[in-house]
């Protein structure tokens, strides 16, 4: 069970030190609303109904990219990395700690943007929610080991987009077709097995990312 | 082995009995099937990396992944080609094939940015490493991804022209198949070696000043 204490006590260091500076979370949160507006004026009238989903994807992945970006900042700022690293506690925990963390964040902006997203554009299903938050665990979980590794580079911000969006494909196909299919759980199924996968995966690798 | 290749493609044009559209397939499909043996050599020396700690498997690794890179580059061109002969486009969303390998495609350059802007050394290697794993897992999860993609974007699944392979035929595939392959062990020896040469070259250079 210290295990998962660890988890926690990282956890809460994030959402402190977020609480504290909001840096993030108000960032996120005024740039997936000034995205749905943008939305609203970049789809034609008669665009059809299913185009305003797919916006909705894009301003889903683009607001967890901006978290992602600031994830391993403040770490990277202060040299907490290298403290984390040798603290006795398995290295998997930082990469738990900060993908529950971001998924934090993430679904705090969504509590705004989905309500926003249904008044302005179109309704949203229980399967469609089921799929947001499938989505949101996978690209949490993926995005924090990239950016991780993406903050030892030179370019990071340019990085992390790149790295991410080739990962979160699949992601978009799930999300969008839990919302528009007409057999929402099959795309909910495949989200659960992604999730699965690159949860496990990088669980398991986030050690050899963060050592020197 | 470049006998090989002109064999085949003298062989070729015997059995190709349904335009010469259809040539490209000895041509095409084992290059793609290359592409992907590349990336699970890349991804197993970078398990290997990661188990054992050996250096010399990050190179190896990275050059695995260059080769596939170039040939999955290759299958898309040839696949845009194909798909302009057999189907009046040059690109098509409705091939899933070529959509796997355009995802991997930038999936694949990303993996050279990253590699890129890291600082060399043990982090770098194993940084490329985890990368490398990733993208064999993303292989078949995009591979599904876009199969259930058709469902919403495309209602009706394209089924693609063209009969069963006959014995002949099959023969040609398999001898480029295998001619391409042999291809791509030799430039990975080329490569490899060249790329072996010039770390030397740079750790001796280091060396002396």
């Amino acid at each position: 069970m210290t295990y998962l204490a660890d988890v926690a006590a990282l956890t809460r260091k994030d959402l402190r030190v977020e609480l504290r500076g909001r840096d993030t979370l108000p960032a996120m949160l005024l740039f997936v609303l000034s995205t749905l507006v943008v939305f609203h004026f970049a789809i034609p009238d008669g665009a059809g109904d299913d185009a305003a989903y797919g916006l909705l994807w894009v301003a889903i992945v683009f607001t967890a990219l901006l978290g992602l970006a600031r994830a391993w900042v403040p770490e990277q700022e202060h040299g907490v990395l290298d403290g984390l690293v040798l603290a006795p506690c398995d290295r998997s925990a930082i990469w738990l700690g900060k993908s529950i963390a971001t998924l934090a964040f993430l679904l705090a902006a969504q509590a705004v943007a989905l309500p926003a997203f249904v008044l302005f554009f179109e309704p949203l299903d229980a399967t469609a929610l089921a799929g947001v938050l499938l989505a949101d665990i996978g690209i949490c979980a993926v995005g924090s080991l990239m950016s991780a590794m993406a903050a030892a580079a030179r370019a990071r911000e340019v990085l992390l987009p790149l790295l991410v969006l080739p990962l979160a494909i699949p992601l978009i196909v799930g999300g969008i077709g839990a919302a528009v299919s007409a057999d929402g759980e099959r795309f909910l199924l495949f989200l659960l097995l992604y999730d699965a996968v690159f949860a496990v995966l990088s669980w398991a690798s986030f050690e050899y990312v963060v050592t020197e | 082995m470049g006998l090989a290749i002109i064999l085949a493609l003298i062989v070729a044009p015997e059995d190709a009995d349904q335009g010469i559209s259809q040539r490209i397939f000895y041509i095409h499909v084992p290059i793609a099937l290359t592409a992907y043996f590349c990336f699970g050599l890349g991804a197993v020396k970078a398990l290997f990396l990661l188990w054992r700690g050996d250096e010399r498997y990050d190179l190896e690794s990275y050059v695995a992944i260059h080769q596939g890179t170039i040939f999955g580059a290759l299958t898309l061109i040839t696949g845009a080609i194909w798909a302009k002969a057999s189907w009046g486009v040059w690109w098509t969303w409705s091939s899933n094939q070529l959509v796997l390998f355009l995802v991997l495609f930038l999936f694949y350059c990303a993996y050279f940015m990253l590699r890129f802007s890291l600082e060399d050394g043990p982090r770098r290697a194993r940084s490329s490493a985890v990368y490398a794993l990733f993208g064999v897992a993303l292989i078949p999860v995009s591979f599904l991804a876009i199969r259930l993609a058709e469902d919403f974007i495309h209602p009706t699944v394209f089924t693609r022209e063209g009969p069963q392979m006959s014995g002949s035929m099959f023969a040609t595939f398999a001898i480029t198949w295998a001619a391409v392959t042999l291809l791509a062990y030799v430039l990975y020896r080329v490569e490899l070696a060249g790329k072996r040469l010039d770390a030397d070259l740079r750790e001796l250079r280091e060396a002396l000043q």
